[in-house]
């Protein structure tokens, strides 16, 4: 029950359980896997009892109810929340609690949404793996040796262990794909500009985009439907209409689609073989549900990675000046003596609140894009960042003039054994390969479950659309779910 | 200009001027812009900059920017975009400023001021550029009794600002106080700004240096930039003390602007004289980049021109204007355009009703600035509207009564806010017919045969006392015409 919203909706409608007994089940579900898997940073059963029990009565009294009417939600803990702590997974924020909910908390709520809690994440979402949370690890309900990956580690495994149908995550750089593909999940990031980034705590503000998770693409698209459209209060939000998304899922016939095939990420080294067989079986189900296959070409695909660790960390150094325990957030409390008399009070105070609030990856990439903003370098490296995001951009406008969508693999391996590349940041980076061009041209991108490896561990695809064609890849996504059953694969650990 | 005691010296002067845009919100969100409230009442999430909150610009602060660049000739290009400029304060919650770097608003225009030594072309002083940004919030520093409390108020935190950077083209003390004047005429004239230095609503850091002629070779002294002056009287002061005080310490050490950064210095109103703040400028780099949560702006060619259209006249338009149009005077028509636009919708109005644009000029400037700084007033709310004044003085011009008699109906009208005629009814005020004039005159006259004698003997001025009398018997007698019919009938005798 808890692997599909769209079976909690009509358990509901059906008067067969209530959102007080579907919360509650959640809530136990999450306690009995919290110590295994540490998906959450936060949870609140009061809360989300006593809003299922307004779901109840609103059903009762015959009221109109949301589209997500008792349906738990989980939600990263990077989303503002106005009930619960916003920590982002980072000392800096263990005690914030923000004045406010982010927009697409909001539309959670309004659409009759149980949230039941906060999950974890890589500290401020810098990191592929969840190893970098000041809330400890999360691991994979795969096997609990491995990362879920991220940095919406605890997004996408608090789905794969049966907590919740449902998450949001977000994806700067592969955030939401990536994990998801490592918790055989499904999980989508929107164009950018289609869902508000208003009260989501800025990693990149340029590449940050919220998104939903959850086993398929059908319960994707009900979330992905409640979270979309323009909003004033996020001055790059889209004006553009939101389509109804469920429409897209009614016919899995993809004759006339063209879809291609990423010549350079299947001929790149340390790709994993069984990631390249998953992409090669994918692309022979999307061709016997009548899609045309070509191989094509993203010349610039090389620069992904580089660009991005310019560009995320420049705007992440200036995002996260403001956690300078001046006005909230961590304050160092006893100042070393000798900082404070060479550098002043104020000085010492924000270097030391900064160095006890922040992890290393954090401080890393606060440096690096200190670095790459600095006078004299900027030219180098972030004005050079930018014009090589306009190539990259190019690439994927010649590329959808000849095809439909783009058919890749989302990370070069499954899981990774915890610890593995934690302290190896740029092996760490290099799990982005595939998944940050979608970010630096702003386009749409999902990952999909295809089934598992020799070891048992979730492989998965990616495919990516052109701005605003979530429609595309929701249609081909719930094609390629109507011919395969990998969405449908669970965890040992799985209980339903 | 020459030291008396030294070498030949060019004083080279350039200004900042920060002034607040007169918008009722802030650059990036609701918030309220008033002044005066109390601390960290006018915040929210976004002016905070709390986790998560995004800034969305306001459009009005768009218009008032173009709006205060076509004021001083600059060009508004068609794109321009935000900057975040990086530096930690505890009043900058953000770690960063939204300002803008290399695409502002406005570029490269001029100001015209006097010369002084060619008043028929004026001084055109060069203005680079002029861009937006947020302000900061405020910190106080009560470091009285020992405390070393810092408090900070965010209310004033994203107010807009326009900043305006003149080219060093500034040539003395007093030419800088002629530039913020005109600069502050235009930006009040065209509503963009109060310019109330007290208010923090206009700021002006000056860059000041020296170039010294010795004997044929420019020395240029290292600049300062002087801050903390609050009125523009301090600006002046200032500069004249920066300019002896680079004198000096040239002659005294030498250095020159290859030996010495430029430095920041305050400027002590009290004691006169600028204190050195920051040693050397830190070569601060601010780290500029384009702010990702906010678009670029465009501002079509059509927004310029509908704005220049809107425009109207410019202060030194309207002081030709009302000059030639009422037939006053140019200093009277600079008094009454430096009060305000709605102080120079006033007097036409009045002038126009009365048809004496001399006499209007000097009843404004004399008894209606006089009320509304008594009671500390704006024009809009002063209780003798512009067409009472014109209908009063109207009757003055006609000779019904003269200046004596109309300031008090004037003071009735203010006390009971009563039109002009009303006034003149309840104050018992008619015009006399000119045949109980004469008749009054002949009674006054028989009654005083010794003023005929003086008159004829030369002594006009005897009729004086008979004036006095004539009033004392009528008071609605016109003195100008009593005086007349008086003359006029010794003349007979």
């Amino acid at each position: 029950m808890l692997d599909s919203a769209q079976e909690i909706l009509k358990l509901q409608s059906q008067g067969e359980a209530t959102a007080v007994e579907i919360t509650t089940s959640a809530i136990e579900r999450i306690e009995a896997t919290q110590q295994s898997v540490n998906a959450f940073t936060h949870i609140n059963r009061e809360l989300a009892i006593s809003s299922a029990e307004k779901v109840d009565e609103k059903r009762r009294l015959g009221e109109p109810l949301g589209a997500l009417a008792g349906v738990p939600v989980a939600v990263k803990d990077v989303l503002c929340t106005q009930d619960m702590p916003t920590t982002c997974s980072s000392n800096m924020l263990r005690n914030f609690q923000p004045p406010y909910d982010a927009s697409v908390v909001e539309k959670l709520r309004k659409a009759d949404a149980i949230i039941i809690g906060k999950t974890n994440m890589d500290e401020f979402a810098m990191g592929a793996s969840t190893e970098t949370s000041a809330f400890g690890i999360t691991r994979n309900p795969w096997d609990l040796t491995r990362t879920p990956g991220g940095s919406s580690g605890g997004a996408t495994a608090c789905v794969a262990a049966g907590t919740v149908p449902l998450s949001l995550g977000t994806d700067t750089g592969g955030s939401i794909r990536q994990p998801a593909g490592f918790c055989g999940v499904t999980g989508l990031k929107p164009t950018y500009g289609r869902v508000s980034r208003y009260g989501l705590v800025a990693f990149a503000s340029s590449l940050d985009q919220v998104g939903p998770i959850g086993w398929s693409v059908e319960d994707i698209a009900l979330l992905l439907q409640c979270i979309s459209g323009y909003e004033p209060r996020d001055s790059t939000s889209l004006k553009h209409d939101v389509p109804d998304y469920r429409a897209a899922l009614e016919s899995s016939d993809l004759r006339g689609l063209k879809i291609g095939i990423l010549r350079e990420a299947l001929d790149v080294d340390g790709v994993d073989d069984a990631v390249r067989e998953g992409v090669m079986n994918s692309a022979k189900v999307f061709e016997q549900a009548g899609a045309e296959i070509i191989e094509i070409s993203l010349p610039h695909s090389k620069y992904w990675v580089p660009t991005y660790y310019v560009i995320a960390p420049s705007e992440a150094s200036s995002n996260l000046s403001r956690y300078d325990g001046a006005h909230y957030g961590h304050r160092a409390s006893d100042l070393q003596p000798e900082k404070a008399e060479s550098l002043g009070p104020l000085v010492a105070t924000y270097c030391q609140s900064r160095a006890e609030g922040f992890g290393a990856e954090v401080k890393r990439r606060i440096m690096v894009g200190t670095y790459a903003l600095s006078e004299g370098y900027a030219d180098q490296y972030y004005t050079q960042a930018l014009k090589a995001r306009r190539l990259i951009k190019g690439d994927y406008d010649v590329a959808f003039s000849q095809v439909d969508l783009l058919l890749g693999p989302v990370s070069p391996t499954p899981a990774f054994p915890i610890g593995e590349k934690i302290d190896d940041p740029l092996q760490m980076y290099l799990c982005d390969l595939f998944t940050v061009g979608a970010n630096l041209a702003g386009i749409p991108a999902i990952s999909l479950p295809a089934g598992t490896d020799h070891q048992g561990l979730p492989l998965a695809i990616q495919l990516q659309a052109p701005a605003l064609e979530e429609t595309r890849l929701l249609f081909a996504g719930a094609a390629y779910q109507a011919a395969t059953d990998f969405h449908k694969l669970r965890p040992d650990t799985f209980e339903s | 200009m020459t030291l008396s005691d030294g070498y030949p010296t060019e004083t080279i002067i350039g200004l900042e001027v920060h002034v607040q845009l007169k918008t009722q919100t802030k650059l990036f969100c609701g918030c309220s812009t008033r002044f005066g409230a109390p601390p960290n009442t006018q915040v929210c999430p976004v002016c905070l900059g709390l986790p998560g909150a995004l800034p969305v610009m306001n459009e009005h602060a768009i218009d008032l920017a173009i709006r205060a660049g076509l004021a001083i000739d600059c060009s508004i290009p068609p794109m321009t975009k935000w900057d975040r400029k990086q530096y930690f304060y505890p009043d900058l919650p953000k770690g960063y400023q939204i300002s803008q770097f290399d695409l502002p608003i406005c570029a490269d225009g001029f100001l015209e001021i006097p010369n002084e030594s060619a008043p028929e072309t004026p001084r055109r002083i060069g203005i680079i550029r002029a861009h937006l940004e947020e302000d900061a919030g405020k910190s106080m520093h009560d470091e009285a009794a020992g405390r070393h409390d810092s408090r900070i108020d965010l209310n004033r935190c994203g107010t807009p600002l326009l900043e305006i950077v003149s080219h060093p083209d500034l040539r003395s003390a007093k030419e800088a106080k002629d530039y913020l004047n005109e600069l502050k005429l235009r930006m009040t004239h065209l509503g963009v700004s109060d310019c109330e230095m007290q208010e923090g609503s206009l700021r002006v850091d000056a860059n000041v240096n020296l170039h010294i002629d010795v004997n044929g070779n420019k020395v240029a002294t290292p600049i300062a930039e002087i801050k903390n002056m609050n009125s523009f009287r301090a600006v002046e002061n200032a500069i004249e003390h920066e300019i002896d005080r680079q004198y000096d310490a040239w002659e005294e050490t030498g250095k020159t602007i290859k030996d010495e950064a430029k430095t920041t210095r305050g400027w002590d109103d009290t004691k006169g004289k600028t204190f050195l703040q920051r040693e050397k400028e830190e070569s601060a780099d601010y780290r500029y980049f384009p702010d990702p949560d906010l678009l670029p702006v465009r501002i079509p060619k059509e927004r310029v021109d509908q704005a220049r259209a809107n425009l109207g006249e410019l202060p030194a338009e309207l002081c030709q204007r009302l000059q030639k149009q009422y037939g006053i005077k140019l200093y009277d028509a600079n008094v009454i355009v430096n009060q305000g636009r709605a102080l120079v919708e006033y007097f036409e109005t009045a002038a126009t009703r009365s048809g004496d644009g001399k006499r209007t000029s000097s009843w404004i400037q004399q008894d209606v600035m006089r009320n509304l700084n008594e009671k500390q007033l704006g024009i809009e709310d002063f209780r003798i509207s512009a067409d009472q004044l014109g209908d009063l003085l109207q009757r003055v011009r006609q000779g019904d009564f003269d200046n004596t008699r109309a300031r008090d109906v004037f003071s009735h009208m203010l006390e009971t806010g009563q039109s002009a005629e009303e006034a003149i009814k309840s104050l018992g005020i008619e015009a006399v017919d000119s045949s109980d004039i004469e008749l009054l005159c002949r009674e006054l006259l028989d009654a005083n045969p010794q003023v005929i004698e003086d008159v004829k003997n030369g002594k006009q001025q005897a009729v004086g006392a008979l004036i006095g009398q004539a009033k004392k018997k009528n008071a609605n007698a016109n003195p100008k015409q009593v005086r007349e019919t008086l003359l006029k009938l010794i003349q007979q005798c």
